[in-house]
């Protein structure tokens, strides 16, 4: 792998994950987030990527009977998130996902976003007006719904949904952004504007994505790991695993001969 | 080309045949099912109708505001629907709170295992008991136990504990409506536990609680047996003290240990009289409740309804 000057954002180091019916989801994962780039997970249904990806703000903690195993460190503090004595929720406010399904809450537009800065206490109006503001702006949606912030969020577009999720996400300023297939829901032109997006917002912040969609990765990420069966099988450089990867499987994958 | 024509056509017939057979199940269920609705539309009526009717000469405001009487044709039900206020008021303030946050401990906080499902076998149980054994419950406990004697507070506390299971178990319900991703979205932004529920889960599950406390209320307003066999006065010329008055702190609780009867205790009184003139009473009396109990599952629908327009995901 060529080595640049990338600044390691975060890493998972021999990281497991068992299900709480027994099942070893994840087996000695180690990849590298690096600052500033976006980082893909590509691999066949079930491979065991959303659940790597939901390891990173701690989903699993919802759900008893989950168990991590290895490590993620956080940097520069060198944080291990998935220790016992860090705090999901303190995880949650550093790190923060889109989901697959646009999820917005039954709430106004405005609370949508301002709702991650509520729950860290701040009551300040103009304060909330000026951070929902300029996550709006930062989603890129802010022109589509300056006008009508009271609404109801579930009277926008699926694609302006997908994008106010993302701005709920951002208002808070999160050092890591995760997207769980953020545009499979989504039509391609809805797509092409969260893709969009993604590469403006990688200028702040450091992003992990997961994606069905291969041409997806190669064409928005700058790392990129095959997985396959709970395996990291390759991670490098985007360009590299879309043209010439080291292992056969990625190949294959790569190549649509499998998956 | 005709022959394939012909076997065509004769596979057309015989889909259709197939299609009009399938067709006649669903005709026939939809029949039956309407013949049962409208039977149990017209039944219900019917008795409403006749209380009505046999009621009518006593639907006036005397018979509101008249106290009952030895004499049929003065008495009133005063005391009757103002004990049966003052109860519903304790049992709301007993039960609302107490189910819907049993309920949401139940759903939230709760660890799965044998104990919550022994626990919601139980709940769901205690929906389903006789009301009789509550009041012996409460006869025990509240009358004798804790000395409350047969007040206000403890037909209020007698009824709460009916009421408590339906709130429970339609919180529950509302609870679960709500779908994963959007409880999941509110952890994401690192809300905790507290945060999401009041923020999220309580204001989501409004609707179905609203409704669970409504039809809870509904039952209430019309138990007889507990409420008789904690040892309601039958017979009572005078009113509680008044909740409010106009000295300082213009609210009292005295009336929480006033004797008292309520609207269905009333009507049994009167129905038991060998004169017919106080049956005329007892069907108006009747007649009062109904409407209450149609009002407050009206409201109950007509809540949800408004609720659910605003909450979609």
């Amino acid at each position: 792998m060529a080595q640049k000057k990338e600044i390691l954002k975060a890493e998972s180091k021999n990281f497991n994950f068992h299900y709480a019916d027994g099942t070893h989801a994840l087996k000695d994962i180690n990849i590298p987030l690096y600052e500033k780039k976006i980082t893909a997970l590509i691999g066949p249904s079930g491979c065991g990527k959303s659940t790597f990806l939901r390891s990173f703000n701690r989903m699993h903690d919802l759900y008893s009977g989950n168990k991590y195993g290895g490590e993620i460190i956080l940097h520069p503090d060198n944080t291990n998130i998935l220790d016992n004595k860090v705090d999901p929720i303190e995880v949650r406010m550093r790190i923060s996902m889109v989901f697959q399904k646009p999820n917005p809450f039954p709430k106004s537009i405005y609370e949508n976003v301002a709702y991650g800065l509520r729950v860290r206490g701040e009551n300040n109006k103009r304060l909330l007006d000026d951070k929902v503001e300029e996550a709006l702006k930062g989603a890129s949606l802010w022109n589509e719904v300056k006008d009508r912030l009271p609404d109801l969020a579930y009277n926008l577009s699926g694609g302006q949904q997908q994008r106010l999720c993302i701005a709920r996400a951002l208002a808070t300023d999160p050092e890591i952004m995760l997207f769980d297939e953020p545009t499979s829901a989504l039509d391609p032109i809805a797509t092409v504007n969260i893709e969009e997006l993604m590469s403006e917002l990688k200028k702040k912040l450091t992003i992990l994505i997961v994606t069905h969609n291969m041409q997806q990765a190669a064409r928005i990420s700058d790392y990129t790991a095959y997985m396959y069966l709970g395996e990291m099988i390759e991670f490098d450089e985007t360009d590299t695993i879309f043209t010439k990867p080291s292992k056969k499987e990625t190949e294959d994958y790569i190549t649509g001969k499998f998956g | 080309m005709a022959i394939s024509n012909k076997k065509t056509d004769k596979d057309l017939n015989v889909i259709r045949a197939l299609i009009k057979k399938h067709k006649k199940n669903d005709q026939i269920f939809a029949g039956i099912g309407f013949f049962i609705i409208i039977s149990l539309a017209i039944t219900l009526l019917v008795l409403f109708l006749d209380l009505v009717i046999d009621g009518y000469p006593k639907m006036n405001l005397d018979f509101f505001s008249n106290f009952p009487s030895r004499k049929p044709e003065g008495a009133g039900i005063l005391s009757a629907w103002v004990g049966s206020a003052l109860v519903l008021v304790v049992t709301f303030f007993v039960a609302v709170p107490m189910g819907v946050a049993a309920g949401i401990y139940l759903e939230e906080y709760a660890k799965k295992g044998w104990f919550a499902d022994l626990i919601e076998i139980n709940v769901a149980n205690l929906a389903g008991v006789p009301s009789i054994i509550y009041g012996l419950l409460a006869l025990g406990l509240f009358v004798y136990e804790f000395g409350l004697g047969t007040s206000v507070l403890t037909a209020g506390l007698t009824l709460s504990l009916l009421m408590l299971p339906i709130v429970i178990v339609s919180t529950r319900e509302a609870i679960r409506a709500i779908p994963v991703h959007i409880r999941e979205a509110a952890f994401a932004v690192g809300a905790t536990k507290w945060q999401v529920t009041l923020h999220h889960v309580l204001q989501y599950a409004m609707g179905g609680v609203l409704t669970g406390i409504i039809i809870g209320m509904a039952r209430a307003i019309g138990e007889t047996a507990p409420v008789i066999t904690i040892g309601a006065l039958t017979f009572i010329a005078f009113l509680p003290p008044s909740p409010v008055n106009d000295v300082a702190p213009f609210i009292n609780f005295s009336w929480l240990e006033a004797g008292f009867t309520v609207l269905p205790i009333q009507m049994f009184n009167w129905i038991s009289r060998p004169e017919h003139a106080f049956h005329i009473n007892a069907a108006a009396t009747g007649a009062v409740i109904i409407v209450l109990t149609l009002f407050m599952n009206g409201l109950a629908i007509k809540l949800r309804y408004n609720i659910r327009k605003k909450i979609k995901w």
